[in-house]
């Protein structure tokens, strides 16, 4: 649905030309509009042709702006769900979706729609946030419109609790207690969008999402029945005449006029409808002929064989095998519930042991081995596979140096190839005798604890023991 | 609503609503409502996938649980988590590899029995989408309160005084479980008590679902 073919964008504009509408409406109509409410309070949801926006108002008591001690908040949140198109993302909000929800929040918020100085309960501490949230479930074109009938329609419907503030203490009444206050909805500001075509020339009322792809630019007028102007923008890659402008302004008055009283027939049907205590809600409100509607009534289940069937359940149940659920404090810090597999955490020293012999080729090795340890079993056997090939390098650097090769090559990381000359050798043993003393000072060190306590080695004490090697080969030379 | 105090061995439940194709974009969608508690759910796919998501063998299916107030936090991930999960086992993703199924959850109004709605929803949706699926999904909301009394499909007032609060979902072939999800504590003994009051109420919603798309599906 996303992409829109040419022949398609054609005939919508040579219709337009014509000015006819693929729904044939005129080209100065809105579609079929609907705003029903929910059960809770400040929720509506409005059908306009096939775009539905569901919109949801709810408060909060916060701590006020430092800068407007006594005023309350208003918050304005649209979602674009990816319920209403392919194209919008969960989550955040698209380009098109930061543009929306300004929009809005110029239309209802900027405008002052909503008396925020009355949401004020003590001046610099205590407000009301009153959050207006508007899910935008199906995109048939013109969402902002019908996103701000939704929006106005809300929070008209909204009732916040009633308050009562004695000195210091702050009562806030539950529902039962005492009857919900209406918001101060000062006016209803209402958009009406314009989609231009033919260079500006043709204009359309509430443009489905097809006419959204086809058009040149899209002009917003925002207004409410005192034709007061609250918001005004024109997008688009188009030039427009103002006499266009003041057009729109005229067609957006009567528009303004028609959505305001459709949002409060629906307000005061609402109202009767909870008076009379007659059925409300979204539920109510569906259409029962449609044969894409099923309601069933309340149905009663019958239970007089539940508890044969549990009997039966139990009786049958194998019960699981009693699992001790004594704790057995193997070793300090360490809890063993029932018997599972061994404790491979546990260091009774044998695996320790068990490897030393494995490496026992010199005792050379073996004291490193020892010095090194293992905590890891990869770990260990790359080592060993390591250990392996300095095995293997070694009488092979052994013979080079007999043969005065000039030559030192190792397999291992640490040592690169090292080409050394004779004279060379004298300077590294000058320079480095020192140098080389403290190396093997520390290498001491590291043995020390082999012995009971095995400490862990890290790669730090691997590289040293390495180093330590090569420079034991350096030495043993001349 | 509630147990009869009389006579213990009736519950009832609300009545269930549902709307199908409801709005036109999806390839499926349907409102589900029990009681006032009403779910809109819609269903993309199978279409495009991301290539980042996609599996070698099967669809990957994804639900996004859009609350009514504020952004989705914790909760609705791990209701998320449960629906897709659900909804998974009974759809064949495997005819369907590298592709997406996507699924969206609309919270309407939430008066209790949410996860229980939420669930039939997008089963309803699936089946109005026309994605082959092994068999239907059905789940229900069952509690219980301090005096070990019964209530099916309870409201959110109800909710608040409850022992322990037993959704369960239900396949249609085998009667097997398919998800469950509880809240509060219970013995084994009450355990089971619930999940075959439970079950009894799925049957009564794999009812719903055959008549639903009886009418839906019959000629004008």
């Amino acid at each position: 649905m996303t992409a829109l073919s040419n022949l398609e964008e054609d005939f919508i504009l040579k219709a337009i030309e014509e000015s006819k509408r693929l729904d044939g409406r005129q080209p100065y109509d809105y579609r079929r509009t609907k705003i029903e409410f929910g059960v809770e309070r400040g929720c509506c949801m409005v059908h306009m042709g096939d775009t539905r926006i569901l919109a949801q108002v709810s408060c909060e008591v916060v701590e006020p702006k430092e800068n407007r001690p006594n005023e309350g908040q208003l918050f304005v949140n649209l979602e674009l769900s990816p319920m209403a198109s392919t194209t919008f993302e969960a989550g955040r909000l698209s380009d098109y979706g930061i543009e929306l929800n300004r929009l809005l929040e110029r239309t209802v918020k900027d405008s002052r729609a909503v008396d925020v100085e009355s949401l004020c309960i003590v001046a610099g501490e205590k407000v009301w946030k009153i959050r207006l949230d508007v899910h935008v479930l199906n995109h048939d074109g013109n969402i902002l419109d019908s996103a701000c009938i939704a929006a106005l329609a809300a929070l008209s419907h909204f009732r916040r609790p009633d308050v009562t503030v004695i000195g210091e203490s702050v009562t806030i009444h539950s529902p039962q207690d005492r009857d919900p206050v209406p918001l101060n909805v000062h006016h209803i500001p209402v958009c009406v969008t314009f989609a231009f075509y033919h260079k500006g020339k043709r204009l359309l009322v509430d443009p489905t999402e097809k006419e959204e792809k086809v058009m040149e630019g899209t002009m917003v007028v925002g207004m409410n029945v005192h034709r007061e102007l609250c918001t005004m923008q024109v997008t688009g890659s188009m030039l427009i005449l103002k006499e266009q402008i003041i057009r729109c302004c005229q067609i957006g008055v009567v528009k303004v006029s028609e959505l305001t009283e459709l949002i409060k027939q629906a307000l005061e049907k609402d109202k009767t409808a909870r008076a009379e205590g007659k059925k409300f809600g979204f539920a109510e409100s569906h259409p029962k002929k449609s044969i894409t509607s099923k309601v069933i009534p309340e149905q009663t289940l019958d239970t007089s064989d539940v508890e044969d069937e549990v009997s039966r359940i139990m009786e049958t149940a194998e019960l699981p095998e009693q699992v001790s659920s004594k704790l057995e404090i193997k070793k300090p810090g360490l809890g063993q519930i029932g018997d599972g597999l061994t404790n491979s955490w546990l260091d009774d020293g044998d695996a320790d042991e068990a490897e030393e012999e494995e490496n026992g080729n010199s005792k050379e090795e073996d004291e490193m081995e020892g010095a090194i340890g293992s905590e890891d079993e990869d770990e260990e056997e790359e080592e060993e596979e390591e250990e392996k090939k300095m095995i293997v390098t070694k009488p092979k650097a052994k013979d080079k140096r007999k043969g005065k090769s000039k030559a030192y090559v190792s397999d291992s990381e640490e040592e690169e190839t090292f080409t050394l000359d004779n004279a060379d050798l004298d300077v590294i043993q000058g320079t480095k005798s020192q140098k080389l003393s403290e190396e093997l000072d520390l290498t001491a060190a590291l043995k020390k604890p082999s012995d009971k306590t095995k400490s862990r080695g890290n790669t730090r004490a691997k590289g040293g023991k390495k180093k330590w090697k090569k420079e034991q080969n350096i030495k043993d030379r001349p | 609503m509630t147990s009869n105090p009389e006579n213990n061995s009736s519950v009832e439940i609300r009545p269930i609503g549902s709307l199908q194709s409801c709005i036109s974009k999806p390839d499926g969608s349907a409102v589900f409502t029990q009681g006032d508690t009403s779910v809109m759910a819609a269903v993309y796919g199978p279409g495009d996938v991301k290539p980042n998501k996609a599996l070698m063998d099967k669809a990957t299916v994804t639900v996004t649980y859009k609350p009514k107030i504020g952004i989705s936090g914790v909760r609705e991930k791990a209701l998320e988590r449960m629906i897709r999960n659900t909804c998974e086992t009974v759809l064949l993703t495997t005819l369907f590899p590298r592709s997406s199924v996507d699924i969206i959850v609309q919270e309407i109004q939430d008066a209790g029995a949410l996860l229980a709605c939420s669930i039939n929803a997008a089963c309803l949706a699936m089946i109005n989408a026309g994605i082959p699926m092994k068999c239907t999904v059905a789940a229900s909301c069952c509690m219980m309160g301090k005096d070990e009394e019964l209530i099916m499909d309870p409201t959110k007032e109800q909710t608040k005084d409850a022992e322990c609060v037993l959704t369960s979902a239900i396949d249609s072939s085998a009667h097997s479980l398919i998800a469950s999800s509880m809240q509060g504590s219970c013995s084994v003994e009450q355990y089971h008590k619930l999940m075959s009051v439970c079950q009894k109420a799925c049957d009564k919603v794999f009812e719903f679902y055959r008549e639903a798309m009886e009418r839906t599906l019959s000629k004008p």
